[in-house]
């Protein structure tokens, strides 16, 4: 393989973790030194983790929220183009002329679309992100991760030293220490 | 940070560890069907074919072939409409409202109740889809022309709004199932041995991984759709009970139906999930889970929401009388001590007086009791719809065409299955799918778990 000359293959080293909290020592202490971690693999969440790693708060409620925006302009689109512009109708003497007059009996529709649209396309971004499909080989590199393991991924910066990061990761409680490049 | 006051009692008992947790969640799907799973699963669906058989009658004949007459012209098919999606409520109620107020003890039964749900609201969906008579024409109720022609859908009407309810609540459901089960379904997947089996929950579980920033938009994921589905599950009952709320029938024609159906789904919803759980947990083995503790919680929202109901069925009453309209006054005089007077007092004793019995410890905490209870709350709910669409219609304002219902073989034959679709579906989703959410539970071990809190206790330390 070729490679290019500003770009250097990274050396990672995972070490596996049989309990969250060691695991939650042991980033908060790597992290401490200036390590950068690259994944941490748990088969649940871990409170606390994401500001230890450093992992920026997510912005899927917001999508949420414009999906949802989204959903009440359709269905108001739809109300008004079908009930008023298109074909009104004169039902049991209600108003019917203007939209806003009509509005009260268009409530439940537009609830129900603003719901069905904040939710199914917050998952399907939520899919999207994850890189999650049907079919998709496991992207965790240890089976043991979905039971009972936790496995962190440290990447060896250009300036640490290999000794170091693994007495390190030693002393922090990993049970399994392996060296991988990516 | 793992801490929680020794006075709780433990949500998982035993000596748990997390790889026990993942062992006794894998186990109904790694090993083969009991006999008896074999049994009930040809039981249901023998039954289930049966109410095929009597679908494709109904379909290829026309609703004439129901009980249904001039003067009662939605009967049992819509009883059972609402009684289904009814008991679809609990699951929802447990996943996402019980989320909101971060109640733990839901974390060990939400997958069932919301399999549940998911199952019930198919039943029910097939109502509404075969009273119409004429199905392939079930087209009409999409927002498209009909006849492709220039009429549109009437935004106007509750049944409409229905069709939105509904079909939002079913999809919505099945996401919100479907984004918990994936890392579960990829805890299976890592430990499977035969390629098939390997194979299937790939494709299931979408390559999850369980990395951090994964598990972080997961746990936002869920907390929104707990929030988007909360307004959700309650506005489906009340646009259900709008169907009849919004009519002009004296004992539909009630303001107090939004809240009255909301309660009363809760209530027959919570009883099913304690009919199964009963079940699963002492078949699977997982007593140590859903623990007697979880049952009594669900039997306490079964006596609250028992009591709401019996408040509201009173409030009907009264204000039938207030309202001093004679219509409204018969119509409920009539409900008591017409020729319907049997199905409106054992409505009566099912949801508003059985209930009653679990405020004494003793019988909440009973296995055996809570099971019949549960079984006789589903009942009265089935009787509560019968009772509030039947005994309402028979005798309208005009004597001379006042009539009886009495259902013929199809119409129950549908009813039953239906029922038997049901467990079909449920028996299948117990040998195949992760029944407890296991990652979730998982984060609740360590502060709920039998051993580590008897651990603190002894240490002294949080």
């Amino acid at each position: 393989m070729t490679k290019m000359a500003s770009t250097e293959n990274k050396v990672i080293i995972s070490a596996l973790y049989d309990d969250d909290d060691i695991l939650l020592k042991g980033v908060k202490s790597v992290k401490a030194q200036g390590y950068h971690i690259e994944e941490v693999y748990s088969p649940f969440p871990i409170h606390g983790l994401d500001p230890a790693m450093g992992l920026k708060p997510t912005r899927m409620a917001i999508t949420a929220f414009i999906y949802g925006v989204l959903g009440l302009a359709t269905s108001i689109a739809l109300s008004y183009g079908m009930m008023i512009v298109d074909w009104p109708m004169n039902i049991g003497g209600k108003p019917s002329f203007t939209w806003g007059e009509n509005m009260p009996a268009f409530v439940p529709i537009m609830f129900e679309l603003t719901v069905f649209f904040a939710a199914h396309l917050m998952v399907w971004t939520y899919f999207f992100r994850n890189g999650l499909f049907p079919g998709r080989s496991a992207q965790n590199p240890d089976p043991r991760t979905t039971d009972d393991k936790f496995l962190m991924e440290v990447e060896l910066g250009r300036k640490g030293s290999k000794e170091e990061l693994l007495s390190l990761l030693k002393d922090s409680g990993a049970i399994e220490i392996n060296e991988n490049s990516k | 940070m793992h801490y929680e006051a020794p006075i709780r009692e433990p949500l998982i008992n035993g000596e748990k560890s997390y790889h026990d947790i993942t062992v006794d969640v894998a186990r109904p799907v790694e090993t083969k069907a009991p006999r008896m799973w074999w049994i009930v699963f040809s039981l249901a669906l023998i039954t289930f074919l049966w109410g095929v058989g009597c679908i494709l009658y109904t379909i290829g004949v026309g609703i004439g072939t129901w009980g249904l007459n001039k003067t009662v012209g939605w009967a049992w098919d819509i009883t059972n409409f609402v009684w289904w999606v009814g008991i679809g409520h609990a699951g929802t109620l447990i996943s996402a409202v019980l989320l909101l107020f971060r109640q733990k003890w839901r974390m060990s039964i939400n997958r069932s109740a919301e399999a549940m749900t998911i199952f019930s609201v198919i039943q029910a969906a097939l109502f509404p889809g075969i009273h119409m008579g004429r199905i392939w024409l079930a087209y009409f109720v999409f927002p498209i022309p009909n006849q492709f022609g220039s009429l549109w859908v009437n935004f106007n009407s509750p049944l409409l709004w229905d069709v939105f309810a509904i079909s939002t609540y079913f999809s919505v459901s099945v996401v919100f199932w479907y984004v918990g089960l994936i890392p579960d379904f990829a805890m299976i997947r890592d430990r499977a041995v035969r390629p098939v089996t390997q194979h299937i929950y790939k494709l299931l579980s979408f390559g999850w991984g369980g990395k951090a920033k994964h598990w972080q938009r997961f746990e936002e994921v869920s907390l929104v759709l707990a929030g988007l589905a909360t307004p959700l599950v309650l506005s489906v009952h009340t646009i259900v009970s709008m169907d009849f709320a919004t009519s002009v029938i004296p004992g539909w024609h009630t303001t107090i139906f939004p809240p009255y159906f909301v309660a009363g789904a809760i209530f027959s919803g919570f009883a099913m999930v304690n009919t199964l759980l009963i079940i699963v947990r002492k078949v699977f083995n997982m007593e140590d889970y859903i623990t007697i503790g979880h049952i009594e919680m669900m039997n306490i929202i079964i006596m609250l929401t028992g009591s709401i109901v019996g408040v509201a069925y009173i409030t009907e009453l009264f204000i039938a009388w207030y309202s001093g309209v004679e219509y409204e006054q018969y119509a409920f005089l009539n409900r008591a001590t017409g020729p319907y007077w049997w199905a409106y007092w054992s409505m009566m004793t099912c949801n508003v007086f059985s209930p009653q019995f679990m405020w004494f410890k003793k019988l909440r905490t009973s296995l055996i009791f809570s099971f019949i209870i549960s079984i006789v709350v589903n009942i009265g709910m089935w009787f509560e719809r019968f009772v509030i669409i039947v005994t309402s219609l028979h005798r309208d304002y005009l004597p001379s065409s006042w009539s009886m219902f009495s259902p013929t073989f199809v119409d129950i034959g549908i009813f039953l299955g239906t029922i038997g679709f049901f467990f079909v579906l449920f028996l299948l989703y117990a040998r195949t799918f992760p029944v407890i959410a296991q990652a979730e539970l998982k984060t609740i071990l360590k502060s709920s778990g039998e051993n580590y809190k008897k651990l603190h206790d002894k240490d002294g330390q949080h």
